[in-house]
């Protein structure tokens, strides 16, 4: 590394290493934007930790002359700026991590530009810093984006701020520039509740109080950044909470060993200690701490280890064990804020998977309550989040889960939501308080169950779930079974798209939204209707891969059949029995599905029909019935195993 | 309150991408390159299943160029700890002898690593493979995720990369789809080094300084490892020397250097000038080379 004149390092590199292998580490981020000097700033960072190695600096020098904005000297943030594509633009367009590292710490910095489209960037860095700092240039003072980025760094539960007043020597070091600066930021961040603040008058470029006080600036006698940043200490409630561990695996060996393997998110663990372990509530005593170094007498927050039980518990990953004193709250519906960071709209309705700690649930998010202006904190109705708004809903879970809210433990209420189809994590969100209508409407248990039901009726419950394009035939074919299945004696009820949106479904339109919403009803209902021992056929055009695997998730395995009435666009169009085609492409029908709106095709349907016009809809029933014959649906249902 | 010194966090955090990766994938592999990283990322591994050993096997993805002293490190490190090891060496150079003398090194570093890579991972069906890079490396290698999602083709793709929050990760792939996953993401070449001292972790013995056969290169030092070297008689001289990155003999170049201990190798990496991947030939073709390079899979 260039220029280390550290003279431990040369006459004792046992007393350095030992000094450097004791070091504590900082993770904060930056916020703002390019014209900040944020880049130059980082590079600084870096150049003046000496972390620039010589070749390093020969092609910033040459690139410096080719594309930097500094003249002949050096440009500091061309260090930074990472993908080509990014480079030519000048612009940073995702998070970044930095390191670097002086006497007394290591420094992670999550580096993240500042322009509006990006909240889903400054939102991510956010999430794991300790503390932020905060760029505005000095010639322009408070804009903006500083609250944008205030208001974020709040939300994301960072207390500590910096506010670096770059660019000062721009404006001659005045101070009465840089005082009016402060006392404006510091009236606008009580609003959003920092109140842990430091500002330190700078310029990035000049090096003036990154890491020696500046003689520019003899009117400030405040720390320099470094200086600041090396010594502050994060006074963390996590760690000085209770005892929060997620169990990631459980770690088994052989048939004498047994433990549960995971990190500490909340306070500390002693063998003795009592745990609760969540969702099951059940409790038992820490016997051992295990570590590959040997065992603990005592883990902290941060740690990974291992615990092993006293007794004999079952216990899975994805559970939590806790202080047994003072355990997280257990709940299956909760109020949060949710971050959209998805191209794909939220669709309310919709179920998404939700990963919390090491759980992975399935969660459906509704209308959101208001979305959140992040410039000017307003509050706005809202039907959905697009990408980057922030939004407060409720969200409810298939399963409970163990949480405590976001803001006294991020691990424990901070999750992500995942695209079941795409895979995508299309959003962030931090729990605040479970909801106590999940507590008050308890599960009434009644005597007479599907199965007796079932018995009665000499049948199997199931849900033929007919979905194609419009004009595919499939309330044709549909009917046709309902037909066949009555002449045989069978129950049976007709769930039919059009005629449901004359009644339940009628205050809905066909946004995809709307659609979502559409075939949510239609399969709880339909989901009753098996309750009740039926043979459910629902004929929906049901476009979304999504929702259809939603209503085979709210049945028993086996119970739903996917019939997929292939018609083709070309044949469904020419049919066109009810006009609609013709209407859609004249432009008179909106949303249309297969015009202007996606089909998603079954991947793996239980039936695939060839609706094309070779196979007539007679034969086609045919099929069905003899499907559902082959699966037992038609015969009665088997004694339940004792 | 005691607080985690930054190796026990490092440590901690990558112990919990292990675990976390484990559990979210159906069949994880690592891949072993028996450099100090590689040394580095097995021995956290080691700890993080504890007593357990890791539930997958490690692939070494062979050229056959390698360093003599890397395979005999190798083979015995892994019959120490007990680990299963798959070795991989694409049929295709074997059939055609690709080597760096004849072929070049951007075809030998392509055919051998980048196509071997994703023939041995098509092979063998995993759907996770742990690697040991760094962000800190190279300044593309800034914006890695820690669990890297690559399309069935085996590219990555900048612009759809997984936003990571907390430390929630999200390993759910499509069918042909596989992770990448990092677990050294947030250490830097320092934090490697002081971990191997703190933890006394072995390291091929090409890092320390010894006498060895060398030929002079475009100025660069190469060992002569074995006869399939092509030197001209009386090139060879031996220098005191070692190497800062492991790779293959013919590709690696060698820095003089009296370090012949892990300490003296900290000082005077320490009060060096030049940054470590200069070292690795591939880095120089043009800027922004290693970002193509992964986007075509490389590791």
């Amino acid at each position: 590394m260039a220029h280390v004149s550290n003279e431990l390092l040369a006459s004792d590199i046992e007393a350095y290493l030992h000094q450097h292998e004791h070091k504590t580490m900082l993770r904060f981020i930056t916020c703002g934007s390019v014209d900040d000097g944020k880049s130059t700033l980082i590079g600084r960072l870096l150049y003046d930790s000496h972390l620039v190695f010589e070749d390093h600096l020969a092609s910033l020098e040459s690139d410096s002359k080719k594309v930097g904005t500094q003249g002949d000297e050096l440009d500091f943030a061309l260090l930074v700026d990472g993908l080509a594509a990014e480079r030519e633009q000048g612009i940073t367009i995702d998070v970044a991590y930095r390191f670097f590292s002086t006497e007394h710490r290591k420094f992670i910095v999550a580096d993240t530009p500042g322009h509006e489209q990006y909240t889903r960037n400054m939102v991510t860095g956010a999430s794991t810093a300790d503390l932020a700092v905060i760029l505005i240039d000095a010639r322009k003072g408070v804009l903006t984006q500083t609250r944008r980025h205030s208001f974020l760094v709040s939300l994301l539960g960072i207390r500590h701020v910096v506010v670096a007043v770059n660019k000062l020597d721009l404006i001659d070091y005045s101070k009465e520039t840089f005082d009016a600066i402060e006392a404006d930021y510091r009236a606008f961040a009580a609003e959003v509740g920092l109140s842990d603040i430091v500002c330190i008058p700078m310029s990035a470029l000049r090096g003036d109080n990154i890491t020696e006080p500046s003689p520019n600036t003899p009117w400030y006698h405040g720390p320099t950044l470094i200086g600041y940043l090396e010594t502050i200490e994060i006074d963390d409630e996590q760690h000085a909470g209770p005892f929060r561990m997620p169990v990631q695996w459980v770690n088994r060996p052989n048939l004498d060993f047994r433990g549960f393997s995971g990190v500490i998110v909340g306070g500390s663990v002693q063998p003795g200690d009592q745990l609760r372990i969540l969702p099951s509530g059940r409790e038992s005593t820490v016997a051992r701490i295990v570590t590959a170094d040997g065992d603990l007498d005592e883990a902290m927050t941060g740690q990974s280890v291992t615990i092993c039980l006293d007794d004999e518990v079952d216990i899975s990953r994805g559970d939590v064990l806790c202080a047994a004193s003072s355990p997280a709250a257990v709940a299956d519906q909760f109020e949060c804020h949710v971050v959209w960071m998805s191209e794909e709209a939220m669709l309310p309705g919709r179920s998404y998977l939700l990963k919390i700690g090491a759980r992975t649930v399935t969660a459906t998010v509704a209308q959101p309550k208001y979305k959140v202006n992040v410039n000017t904190l307003e509050h706005t109705a809202t039907t959905t989040l697009e990408l980057n708004e922030i939004g407060v809903c409720n969200i409810s879970l298939d399963r409970p889960v163990p949480f405590d809210a976001y803001a006294e433990n991020r691990d424990m209420g901070g999750f992500i939501l995942v695209d079941r189809f795409t895979n995508a994590t299309v959003a962030a969100g931090l729990l605040h308080f479970a909801l106590r209508r999940a507590d008050n409407v308890h599960w009434q248990a009644v005597e007479v169950d599907k199965h007796a039901r079932a018995t009665l009726n000499g049948q199997q419950p199931a849900v033929v779930w007919f979905t194609g394009l419009s004009g595919a035939g499939k309330s044709t074919i549909a009917n046709i079974v309902e037909q066949k299945l009555h002449e045989l004696g069978r129950h049976t009820y007709l769930l039919d798209g059009d005629n449901v949106r004359h009644g339940l479904n009628r205050d809905l339109g066909f946004t995809d939204a709307n659609r979502v919403e559409n075939v949510r009803r239609v399969a709880e209902v339909a989901r009753l209707m098996a309750d009740a021992g039926l043979i459910v056929l629902c004929s929906f055009i049901s476009p979304f891969r999504s929702e259809r695997q939603m209503a085979r998730d709210l049945l028993e395995t086996g119970e739903f059949v996917e019939v997929f009435v292939d018609s083709g666009l070309d044949v469904a169009e020419q049919r066109d029995r009810k006009g609609l085609y013709a209407k859609a492409r004249r432009g008179e029908l909106v949303n249309f599905t297969g015009i202007d709106s996606p089909y998603e095709v079954p991947e793996s349907p239980e039936i695939h029909l060839d609706a094309s016009g070779t196979v007539t809809a007679e034969e086609s029933a045919d099929e069905v019935v003899d499907h559902l014959r082959r699966a037992g649906i038609l015969a009665p249902p088997p004694h339940p195993q004792p | 309150m005691q607080r985690l010194t930054h190796l026990q966090r490092l440590e901690a955090d990558s112990i919990q991408v292990f675990r976390e990766a484990v559990s979210e994938s159906e069949k994880p592999v690592m891949l072993y390159s028996v450099g100090k990283d590689s040394s580095v990322m097995l021995h956290l591994a080691m700890k993080a299943f504890y007593p357990s050993l890791p539930p997958f096997p490690l692939l070494h993805v062979d050229t056959t160029w390698k360093f003599r002293a890397m395979y005999e490190f190798r083979d015995k490190l892994v019959a120490e700890l007990g680990m299963d090891l798959l070795v991989y060496q694409n049929p295709e150079c074997i059939e055609k002898g690709i080597n760096p003398f004849d072929h070049g090194s951007a075809l030998h570093t392509d055919m051998w690593k980048t196509e071997g890579l994703k023939q041995a991972l098509d092979l063998y069906q995993f759907d996770l493979a742990f690697g040991g890079a760094r962000r800190d490396e190279e300044k593309s290698r800034a914006k890695e995720r820690v669990f890297s999602i690559r399309s069935a083709q085996h590219r990555w793709d900048p612009k759809s990369q997984r936003p990571e929050l907390w430390h929630l990760y999200n390993a759910r792939t499509q069918p042909g789809e596989s992770v990448r996953v990092f677990p050294l993401s947030n250490w830097t070449e320092l934090d490697v080094w002081q971990y191997i001292h703190l933890e006394q972790i072995p390291i091929v013995p090409l890092y320390f300084s010894a006498p060895r056969p060398v030929v002079e290169r475009d100025g660069t030092l190469i060992m002569v490892d074995d006869d399939r070297m092509p030197v001209e008689p009386g090139e060879v001289m031996e220098r005191n020397v070692r190497f800062r990155t492991l790779g293959c003999y013919p590709l690696t170049g060698a820095i003089e250097s009296e370090a012949s201990t892990l300490t003296e190798i900290i000082q005077e990496m320490l009060l060096t000038t030049s940054s470590e991947r200069q070292g690795r030939v591939i880095d120089h073709d043009s800027s922004g080379s290693m970002e193509k390079k992964k986007q075509e899979g490389y590791f």
